[in-house]
């Protein structure tokens, strides 16, 4: 372990490697994460199938792709992302009709099983439709070097593309009458209603908003990352941590969180060793939920 | 209710009966009938329906050739299937039914380390022989079963080979091994780290230092950090496992950060497809295999090991490549067939002392097992991407291709 720390010390370009990959990949978790904090503070539906929509939706830009599911009319992956949003926005509609609807106003303990059995289905829908196999989606973009530094494009695309979605659902939330309907109704669902906003429609397009979010993130792990039908486990773990730590409704520290997790489990990676990667997670949940505690416990208020 | 009470009678009538009918199921008629528990469904599905192809496939030809001749009488193989959906306390449920309510006596293994290890306490408690083929971890031969049979090398000799050709490479080079550094990236599960405990002692042998020794988490699909650091730590070799995760993900992130390792030796780079993946990146890896169509190993009912090969692909569509689980699956039905053949009897205490006494070549390779019930006959061979191909180059004996060292990568 001293022996990392030293080495990064000699090397500066080893920190900038480990903090260019953290921020690549943060900005993916980050973008999952704000789907999760629309749905929880709006609706209080704490979704733990987040990370099976992540992986729907690089199992589309992964189908899209290849060959044997389209002839002759494959495309490129990245031709996915649009495709993803669509279709996982009309798949989160559908699944808030069928089962979301009947969780909003129920109690924590409801939710957390409801959407941890939808994750089960949704795990072995993609099991029986694709097979168990890792998969991977081919970008064919190349690598910069400079040196020992390297950046793959995709990162960089990745990235670039998850900055301009973010700016586009920010302005749609500001701007537009349904992104200011969401926000009505997670003040305050009851005047939102007195006012005449439709607050049933209001939660299906927040979920399905959620669901097209994290389809396109899916996108992205698909070129960046491996894919199985079993892998989102790891990706709603993320996205919880990234929300705890940030809070409801508050975007810029999502972002920050994301990235911040992202350099996090590089640098635990790094120094510690791969089987603490993901433990730096898990810990940065439990650091998170301590300092919450005794912020809270000041303000004298619920812990959420 | 007293139909019910009726209707309720009579199925418990007919289930005695059916039950009595296949008590003695192991041979029917002109039949000998071994079961197995394989998986069709769930995360084992591709290699246990590869695994199953090659146990019908031998089962196919040995019965075209005339059956299993046990006292003069020739008799036909068949396989009573059940479905394990790849949970091993299903598999260890469904032998109890193959044992208990079928009455098969002869059993041939699972799909996967997991499940074989779930599978042989039961074949055990009954002492019913099992020949298994697909099961690898080491673990399986150190619990003193006497009724397990595998034909397959264990996991622990995986990646070793890759070791002493390293050092043999080192010398020719002029080098000692001493000097050689070696980085670990090794998924924390049982197989890999079966793997790792196998490299560990050869790299001790030759007395390589071990520079980097990272172990990958089962849900993470991200080694860049590791791979940062191999490459600042710069070693002569890099060995990966970690099933087609590990795999797929090395090959990925190796060719994003173009890691300049003169060898590197990673295991399932067949199931990941590294090759059609990554192309030109995976230049050099080394890939351990149990079999390889291109060996010179033959028996007189399969041919040569390229006759298998083309005759599996014969039989079955969709396949560009045989790959070793159907291979090995169909030379566990070999040793069953030489095993009632020797021991001349349908009695399993006398077939398992068959079993154990056996010595056959098949085109899978040779076969003979340790008292712990492993084959020490057959060594694993190593192949090394060449131009987007596999060729065996390692040991000498076998090797059809002279090794590439460094590997020639272009990024």
């Amino acid at each position: 372990m001293l022996g990392n720390i030293q080495l990064l010390l000699q090397i500066p370009l080893l920190n900038v490697q480990l903090l260019l990959d953290g921020i690549f990949i943060g900005a993916i978790f980050a973008l999952a994460a704000y789907g999760l904090a629309l749905v929880w503070g709006v609706m209080n539906v704490k979704n733990l199938a987040q990370g099976d929509f992540v992986m729907m939706g690089g199992y589309i830009a992964w189908a899209l792709s290849n060959p044997k599911y389209m002839g002759d009319y494959a495309v490129h992956p990245i031709v996915g992302l649009p495709v993803a949003i669509v279709l996982m926005f009309g798949f989160g509609w559908f699944i808030y009709r069928l089962i979301i609807r009947r969780l909003v106003g129920k109690d924590l303990f409801t939710t957390l099983l409801a959407t941890f059995g939808l994750a089960i289905v949704l795990q072995q829908l993609l099991n029986q439709m694709f097979g168990p196999e890792v998969q991977v989606a081919e970008s064919g973009f190349q690598t910069r070097t400079w040196g020992l530094l390297t950046v793959a494009d995709i990162k960089f695309i990745a990235f670039v593309l998850m900055a301009i979605l973010a700016a586009i659902v920010i302005t749609f939330m500001k701007y537009s009458r349904m992104g200011q309907a969401i926000r009505a109704t997670a003040q305050d669902p009851r005047a939102a209603k007195v006012m005449g906003i439709d607050t049933e429609n209001v939660y299906a397009f927040t979920f399905a908003l959620n669901a097209a979010i994290c389809g396109a993130a899916g996108v992205l792990i698909s070129m960046i990352w491996v894919i199985q039908p079993f892998f989102g486990l790891a990706y709603s773990i993320r996205c919880f941590v990234i929300v705890t730590a940030a809070g409801l409704g508050n975007l810029p520290g999502v972002i920050i969180a994301g990235l911040g997790l992202g350099v996090i489990e590089q640098y635990g990676g790094f120094v510690l060793g791969a089987e603490y990667q993901q433990a730096m997670v898990v810990s940065m949940l439990v650091l998170v939920l301590i300092v919450r505690q005794i912020q809270q416990s000041r303000q004298r208020q619920a812990v959420i | 209710m007293f139909k019910i009470t009726k209707s309720l009678l009579a199925l418990t009538a007919s289930a005695l009966i059916f039950t009595a009918g296949t008590a003695s199921a192991k041979v029917e008629g002109d039949t000998i009938i071994l079961g197995s528990a394989i998986s069709f469904t769930g995360k084992y599905s591709t290699n246990g329906i590869h695994a199953s192809n090659g146990y019908n496939l031998a089962v196919k030809v040995i019965n075209k050739a005339g059956g299993v001749k046990v006292g003069g009488k020739s008799y036909k193989l068949k396989i009573q299937y059940y479905d394990d959906e790849s949970t091993p306390a299903r598999t260890a449920q469904l032998l109890e039914r193959l044992i208990k309510q079928d009455g098969i006596q002869y059993m041939l293994g699972p799909y996967s380390s997991a499940t074989t290890k779930a599978a042989a306490p039961v074949t055990e408690k009954y002492k019913i022989p099992m020949v298994e083929a697909e099961g690898a971890s080491r673990s399986l031969f150190t619990q003193g079963y006497r009724y397990l049979f595998a034909v397959l090398s264990t996991s622990e000799q995986y990646l070793a080979s890759s070791i002493g050709l390293a050092a043999e490479l080192a010398k020719k080079a002029g080098k000692k091994p001493q000097d050689l550094t070696a980085a670990l990236v090794f998924e924390n599960d049982p197989f890999s780290l079966d793997v790792r405990a196998g490299v560990i002692d050869d790299l001790s042998k030759f007395g390589i230092k071990v520079v980097i020794d990272d172990k990958m988490p089962r849900d993470l699909a991200d080694i860049s950090a590791t791979l940062t650091k191999v490459k600042a730590v710069k070693p002569d070799l890099l060995l990966i496992s970690g099933h087609s995760k590990g795999a797929a993900t090395a090959a990925r992130q190796i060719k994003e950060l173009r890691v300049q390792v003169p060898m590197i030796a990673m295991t399932h780079c067949e199931s990941a497809k590294v090759i059609d993946k990554f192309g030109g990146a995976t230049e050099g890896f080394l890939c351990p295999t149990q079999w390889a169509e291109t060996l010179s190993y033959k028996d007189k009912m399969f041919g040569t090991a390229a006759d298998y090969d083309k005759l599996f692909k014969k039989t079955y569509d969709g396949y560009k490549n045989v790959p070793y689980q159907s291979a090995q699956a169909s030379a566990a039905v070999m040793v069953w067939k030489d095993a009632f053949e020797r021991a001349n009897s349908f009695d399993r205490l006398k077939l398992r002392d068959a079993l154990a006494a056996t010595n056959l070549k098949t085109f899978y390779g040779d076969i003979k097992f340790s008292k712990a019930g492993n084959n020490i006959a057959k060594p694993m061979v190593l192949r090394q991407i060449q131009k987007g191909k596999l060729n065996v180059v390692a040991p000498s004996k076998w090797a059809s291709h002279p090794v590439d060292f460094p590997r020639m990568v272009k990024y």
